[in-house]
């Protein structure tokens, strides 16, 4: 497969016997499985953007009037917008599981001389992250 | 050393991935899901308009506009810088990822706000 090998390119120069160019192929993160959860972690910024946009266009179509609504909800209800959506939702839950387990990284906190320990500060994250969904949930549901 | 922008994009990345990683998964399932597959009464038109005329409601969504507009702005660049291989096109690509979250964030305060 072309795409997954590396490509060597061979570039004769006057005065070089051969001169190897390596080129990374698009696809290298394939090969690994680490490499291809890194991947799909950067892309989980796609489904922030979609539904960043998604937001926008309720907040828009709610303003327009009941009409511009029931059309709206006619297109959450369509095939393409269901499959957007569950891709959205998966994309979005592994971007909040990814970014509370690296909490610890962006914030150290100390107590004294002593570091607060990583699965602490990721836990208090994930005991945030329950809480200000169930919080909001109630909200919206009352 | 030559200055650089990078924190003050990283910031808005760092806070957007914060406030979306909260947020956006129980918003998204709500109204993206189990209101339009019937799992859940669907809040009324009347309700959903007299939500959105709080300024609380307003400030909380352009907040988390905003900030996840320029959270994927900031990644998607280096997605495409690091993970595709697209390193020649690295200021068209700056340009297109920070301008698109601006426009939506211009478009987010004007339907809010205006």
């Amino acid at each position: 497969m072309k795409f997954f090998k590396p490509d060597q390119y061979v570039i004769y120069y006057k005065g070089y016997p051969k001169l190897y160019i390596r080129v990374k192929p698009i696809f290298w993160w394939l090969k690994k499985w680490s490499s291809f959860f890194f991947i799909l972690r950067e892309m989980t910024s796609l489904a922030v953007g979609f539904y960043a946009i998604v937001l926008i266009l309720m907040i828009n179509a709610i303003n327009q009037g009941p009409e511009a609504y029931a059309e709206f909800q006619t297109w959450l209800k369509s095939p393409i917008s269901m499959a957007l959506h569950l891709l959205a939702l998966a994309l979005a839950l592994y971007h909040s599981i990814t970014w509370f387990n690296l909490a610890p990284k962006a914030m150290v906190i100390q107590i004294g001389t002593n570091k607060v320990p990583g699965f602490i500060i990721s836990g208090l994250n994930y005991g945030a992250w329950v809480a200000l969904s169930a919080l909001l949930g109630w909200f919206l549901l009352n | 050393m030559k200055k650089s922008n990078e924190p003050f994009w990283w910031a808005l990345f760092g806070a957007g991935g914060t406030l979306s990683a909260f947020f956006i998964p129980i918003l998204l399932f709500l109204y993206g899901l189990a209101f339009p597959l019937g799992w859940l009464a669907e809040p009324s038109y009347e309700e959903l308009r007299s939500l959105l005329a709080s300024p609380i409601t307003k400030l909380f969504l352009f907040a988390l506009i905003f900030l996840s507009l320029f959270h994927w702005a900031h990644r998607f660049r280096f997605t495409l810088y690091d993970g595709l291989q697209v390193k020649h096109l690295n200021e068209l690509i700056a340009v297109i990822c920070y301008g698109g979250a601006l426009f939506g964030t211009l478009a987010a305060g004007w339907i809010l706000f205006i």
